[in-house]
């Protein structure tokens, strides 16, 4: 059973179908891609996931789980981790509290406080981020501030996890650290979704990949059979 | 170790403080107990606004509908039943009609929220004048009054069990997570928080220490109409005090309240003709010049003195 299928989902604003009749299914263990153009509707795909918009018509299954129409914080505690496009941290928490209140909140069981402490702890361990822990979240930089996000994505113990362009906006070196940290997320069994625009951390990291258009799905395949694909190649390059 | 003498330094100040508020009525005037009921009326209005509306930045204008539910249930019930009863009953009463308030409004955001939490307080003052010229016939009541003593005793106590709740909320998980509503809505509710439920929940604990506070405050005026329960001003004035004491830390409000209550009660005192427009001066320069209110200023100033200590 694919941990993460979806059929039919279309939105949309006004008159204008921001996601269209897409349809796709993501396998346990998978590193997924979602690429295309701007504005073709990969943000909104991932809102429609994460349930902060309600497909319609269209149907989201998680774990075999219907989850249209259900809440953000229901389907977070499902094991459903976000990070957002533009950085959305708890600014004047500190970083500790940031991951603290995923830890406390993110999974359907009471989690206690020494227990929440402990997860919380290492995740920022597994970021780079322990020494930073005391520090109010706005001080961070940015490349800090998207493994901050990561990092209490990661604290409710999801078996999904969505990364909305994580890499934007980071350095060379940045970025290759950030190749780093999908990888070892995937090594602990986290099935990932990621949107991303640079071109190789897709071309390295995702098992197969889908291209979004205008809102359509014009190309799904494994990094070579997406790359050859004359119909993306148009979108990106021009006729 | 350090930290834990200290804090055990701070309690046992704050049970001697409280000792000497319990011992009060038996060394000072009638005066001096009206005076500082009425201040502990203002500190438990903002306190328990501070709850809701500190951490997660709705700015609600309901204290005066809640505290006016308190009034009228006091004068409802005031000759047939005893105290506690109807001190529990108007508490409830505040209670649901939160629930229900925010169940309809917190979908609300920003200045929307706190349009109509205000236009809450006009609507209730209006249904129930309608209600009594129409129905009852009456435009005031009369509420069985109380001795000032047990006005006092019953005020503070309302106050220390909202000081002790807000002080466990403010450090509980929950307490985080209004916070974080506060920071970033939409992140908080896909970190896992029940935002609608939280926000709800918390309105209403909010509501139900201003009802309670409305209930005994009614027995110690004795006359009440709708225009003297549901007054706007019990709306605006918790939320200066509290802007103008600091809503980040739980002594702000309080010290706001103290100093705001106490003032006005010497300006009316002192100045009655130009006791409106010192009070709309010294409101403004306030908002203006501390923007993190007294308790933002005090760590500013101990801020600054500690790295003197530094570089010396």
């Amino acid at each position: 059973m694919p941990i993460l299928e979806a059929s039919g989902v279309t939105k949309y604003f006004g008159g204008l179908a921001a996601v269209s009749n897409v349809d796709l299914s993501v396998e346990r263990g998978e590193v997924y891609g979602l690429i295309g153009p701007n504005g073709a509707g990969k943000t909104t795909l991932f809102n429609l996931i994460a349930a902060s918009l309600v497909p319609k018509p269209g149907i989201i299954k998680f774990n075999g789980i219907n989850i249209t129409g259900k809440k953000p914080y229901q389907v977070c505690r499902l094991g459903l981790g976000m990070t957002f496009q533009t950085v959305k941290i708890f600014a004047n928490m500190s970083v500790l509290e940031n991951v603290l209140l995923g830890s406390f909140f993110g999974s359907p069981k009471y989690v206690p406080l020494s227990e929440a402490r402990k997860r919380s702890e290492e995740l920022l361990e597994f970021v780079g981020l322990s020494e930073a822990a005391p520090t109010p979240a706005k001080d961070l930089t940015l490349s800090s501030q998207k493994r901050l996000e990561v990092a209490r994505a990661m604290a409710g113990n999801p078996e999904l996890l969505l990364l909305d362009e994580v890499m934007a906006g980071l350095t060379q070196t940045e970025v290759s650290e950030a190749m780093r940290l999908v990888n070892r997320i995937r090594e602990q069994g986290i099935t990932i979704v990621m949107i991303e625009h640079v071109m190789k951390a897709i071309m390295n990291l995702c098992d197969r990949i889908l291209v979004l258009h205008h809102g359509e799905k014009i190309a799904e395949g494994t990094p070579e059979q997406v790359a050859k694909n004359e119909q993306v190649i148009a979108v990106y390059l021009g006729e | 170790m350090i930290l834990k003498s200290k804090r055990l330094f701070y309690l046992l100040c704050l049970l001697l403080f409280l000792l000497i508020m319990l011992l009060s009525p038996l060394y000072t005037s009638d005066y001096f107990l009206i005076l500082v009921s009425n201040i502990l009326m203002y500190i438990v209005l903002t306190v328990s606004w501070t709850i809701f509306s500190g951490p997660t930045g709705y700015i609600s204008l309901a204290p005066a509908a809640f505290f006016g539910i308190g009034i009228y249930t006091s004068a409802i019930m005031g000759s047939q039943f005893s105290l506690p009863v109807i001190l529990a009953t108007g508490a409830a009463a505040a209670f649901c009609c939160a629930l229900l308030v925010g169940m309809v409004t917190l979908r609300l955001q920003g200045i929307y929220f706190t349009i109509f939490t205000f236009g809450l307080v006009e609507l209730l003052g209006e249904v129930v004048q309608w209600w009594e010229v129409n129905v009852t016939g009456t435009t005031g009541r009369i509420v069985p009054g109380t001795e000032y003593t047990t006005v006092y005793y019953t005020m503070l106590g309302i106050a220390v069990v909202l000081m002790l709740t807000a002080y466990i909320i403010k450090h509980s998980r929950y307490g985080l997570a209004l916070q974080s509503i506060g920071e970033y809505e939409e992140a908080a509710g896909h970190t896992g928080v029940n935002v609608t439920a939280l926000k709800i929940v918390s309105f209403a604990v909010s509501a139900l220490f201003m009802g309670a506070c409305g209930v005994i405050m009614a027995t110690r005026w004795t006359y009440i109409d709708p225009s003297i329960a549901f007054n706007p001003l019990f709306s605006f004035l918790p939320v200066l005090m509290a802007i103008f004491g600091g809503v980040a830390h739980l002594f702000g409000p309080v010290i706001g309240a103290v100093i705001f209550s106490y003032l006005e009660e010497f300006l009316t005192t002192q100045f009655p003709y130009y006791y409106m427009l010192i009070f709309g001066v010294i409101l403004v320069i306030a908002i203006v010049y501390l923007p993190t209110g007294l308790t933002g200023l005090i760590r500013k100033l101990g801020g600054r003195l500690r790295r003197r200590h530094a570089n010396t």
